[in-house]
């Protein structure tokens, strides 16, 4: 399964090897690790909970990855994301991209990266020393999907 | 009867996570569904007001305002997302 959204913590190692295994034509693999800040937007943050649609979240990861692998030449993606109760060090999301060659595979799995933070349905709440807050979407991180659109 | 979703902060203003509702006739589209909860007055005409950064799905499809809706859909408002 190229998605996996669960509460454990997950194995970079170890995914990356199940990813790659017996395919001799990989020459390159990508990856990229979300992890929990302990500070954002000014606050110190206790602990967060990820909330998530399930069904639609695994639905629309799996429609980004069809995309990606469309537009680069990749042999294969992985994206594990971690929803309910997370703390500052914490894994939050992991994305794995094998191709022939670096390139395309940086560029998928940043792409991938990209159009999750903005179309994959995750929620963030906060815990702060304030209390509890929802996290707001980020324009930079739109700014940051639109980009793709542009390039040729 | 469609099945509504909310989700994270509308979920918490709303005070329920789904619903059941008999689809009005004249109710076609996602605006006009999103018109008659805000009708519902207090936290749903706040949260649901026009120019609030407010997302939608039918059947699990990021949607518009103008997506037809029908009986059956599973129809769904959120926030905007923050995973990653």
């Amino acid at each position: 399964m190229p998605v996996r959204i669960q509460c454990e913590d997950f194995d970079s190692g170890r995914e990356i090897a199940a990813l790659r295994r017996g395919n001799s034509g990989i020459g390159a693999i990508a990856s990229f690790i979300g992890v929990v800040r302990d500070v954002n937007d000014g606050e110190r943050v206790a602990e967060m909970t990820l909330e998530h649609y399930p069904g639609m979240t695994e639905k629309s990861i799996a429609g980004i990855i069809d995309q990606a692998k469309a537009r680069w030449r990749v042999f294969d993606a992985l994206v594990v994301h971690r929803v309910g109760l997370l703390k500052p060090l914490d894994q939050i999301v992991l994305v794995v991209v094998t191709g022939a060659h670096r390139g395309d595979a940086f560029a998928a799995c940043e792409f991938i990266m990209d159009y999750l933070k903005t179309r994959a349905p995750f929620w963030k709440k906060e815990q702060t020393v304030e209390g509890e807050r929802w996290v707001e979407a980020r324009a930079s991180d739109d700014v940051a999907a639109e980009r793709w659109r542009l390039k040729g | 009867m469609i099945t509504v979703l909310y989700f994270a902060r509308l979920r918490e203003a709303f005070g329920t996570a789904s619903e059941q509702i008999a689809l009005p006739a004249g109710v076609r589209d996602l605006a006009s569904l999103q018109e008659l909860l805000r009708g519902r007055g207090g936290a749903w005409a706040e949260e649901l007001a026009e120019g609030r950064p407010v997302r939608a799905a039918v059947n699990q499809d990021m949607a518009r305002g103008d997506t037809r809706i029908a009986d059956g859909d599973e129809i769904a408002f959120f926030p905007p997302v923050t995973g990653g």
